[in-house]
């Protein structure tokens, strides 16, 4: 189908685009690589009745690199991350999961902004800031507000941005040296959205872990930092350990049916990401053991 | 009422001044607009790859870009490309090993296929499928697809010696 009438604005700067929003309140909807907003507006799921294109404001496409912190301008798309030397040094899990969003031709247009307001619980991008413990930077006509990625998505399509904010900015910690991560999916085809997927950042310690992050996506409401981890931290992972972590999971998981794969398909392949993860993390392959479906 | 907006861009090297709906996707504006029906659209949201053209270099959805958001940009559609030469071996080793039947995806993928060869001048068999995966083709099976960009990498190597 073709998109509803809406009326468009071009904003030039952030200011520009905050008053706009503001002006419009929930009547507009902000318009940046579109690779989310334009299939809905297509399939009419949407009818806005003003866009705010932000995609002029260059300011917004960067990546920058200062003490700890890497930054990430909202308009950044997914092949500037992807061919990014800095994405690569210090946030390579980044680097991995946007290879599996959709395919280059999105890639080329999709943006990590648009990504995480768009919040769509099968997507990669909001799982990855969960596990790289990253802020949302968000501006509004009172102000800035920083976000911690664990609490910014807060259900399905939804997030704590209120009507006339605009997400301007990502930021990432920068990755310590010896810190490890994991990236992987199930999808019928590639490029689809995820019947389940796992990004996860590990410190490890001989054969411990001391830190490990699992955010887990397209296996609830919104990306889900599991709290299974805790049972593998600080100490030697065994079979049991690995078992018990599992049935752990499964417990905090709410997946539903769609028609790409039923709740039980997916907490199976949820726990199967699980045992590959931390099969790959430490390098044990003694420990891929059978997934009980 | 929503009043149509001017816009100006670049179409295969020709300076393009139109008005234009806001709601006005780029596959219908080359299609409606400058009769470049070269451009197909399939599923009008991002799935099939039929509307694949290049803005600024990069090959998009044109049926997930607005026109007013092609503003200033240089855009190269399948007309453009095959009218300049650029892939006339790529269209040949198509011809030759039948990567078509109803033709529908294949502008499409022949877009998609210079964009690789472009950024990786060898690439294997699974390069090329993952490169293709976002174009759907409903009649070959792909497997000549694959075939035909192969053998194309192959002459292009070859020939730049």
């Amino acid at each position: 189908m073709k998109a509803p009438a809406f009326n468009y604005a071009r904003a030039s700067s952030v200011q520009e685009a905050i008053d706009l929003l503001s002006h419009y309140g929930d009547r507009a909807k902000v318009l940046s690589g579109g690779q989310s907003l334009m299939p809905a507006l297509n399939l009419r799921l949407l009818a806005p009745e003003w866009l705010i294109d932000i995609g002029p404001i260059v300011d917004l496409r960067r990546i920058s690199v200062e003490s700890g912190l890497l930054t990430i301008g909202a308009s950044t798309r997914h092949a500037d991350l992807h061919r990014s030397p800095d994405i690569a040094a210090h946030a390579p899990l980044l680097k991995d999961a946007v290879a599996h969003v959709a395919h280059p031709a999105i890639r080329n247009r999709g943006t990590i902004g648009g990504s995480l307001a768009h919040a769509d619980p099968a997507s990669e991008l909001p799982a990855c800031m969960v596990a790289l413990d990253a802020t949302i930077v968000v501006l509004g006509p009172d102000g800035e507000r920083r976000i911690p990625a664990v609490d910014f998505f807060v259900g399905i399509y939804e997030t704590q941005l209120l009507p006339g904010e605009l997400l301007v900015a990502i930021e990432v910690p920068k990755r310590a040296a010896g810190v490890r991560h994991f990236f992987s999916e199930h999808v019928r085809r590639s490029g689809d959205y995820a019947m389940a997927g796992l990004a996860a950042e590990a410190e490890i310690d001989g054969d411990a872990f001391v830190r490990l992050r699992l955010g887990f996506f397209a296996v609830g409401e919104r990306p889900i930092l599991a709290t299974a981890a805790r049972h593998l931290i600080g100490r030697p992972v065994t079979e049991a350990v690995l078992a018990q972590a599992c049935a752990a999971l499964d417990d905090e998981l709410a997946p539903q049916d769609d028609h790409q794969a039923t709740a039980g398909m997916r907490r199976y392949l949820a726990r199967q990401l699980l045992v590959e993860c931390i099969v790959s993390l430490l390098g044990r392959s003694d420990l891929r053991t059978k997934v009980v479906a | 009422m929503i009043a149509p907006v001017p816009i100006a861009l670049t179409v295969n090297h020709e300076r393009v001044e139109a008005l234009v709906l806001p709601r006005l996707n780029l596959a219908d504006f080359l299609r409606d607009h400058l009769s470049l029906t070269g451009t197909h659209v399939g599923c009008e949201h991002g799935v099939c790859g039929a509307c694949t053209v290049r803005v600024n270099g990069d090959i998009v959805r044109s049926c997930l870009i607005l026109a007013i958001q092609a503003e200033n940009a240089t855009v190269e559609t399948i007309e453009g490309l095959s009218d300049s030469g650029e892939i006339a071996d790529l269209q040949s080793a198509f011809h030759q090993r039948n990567a078509l039947q109803c033709g529908f995806c294949t502008p499409a993928m022949l877009m998609a296929a210079q964009d690789l060869l472009l950024t990786n001048p060898d690439p294997d068999r699974d390069q090329i499928r993952e490169h293709l995966s976002g174009n759907y083709c409903r009649c070959t099976g792909y497997h000549a697809i694959v075939d035909a960009v192969e053998s194309t990498a192959h002459a292009r190597l070859e020939r730049a010696g």
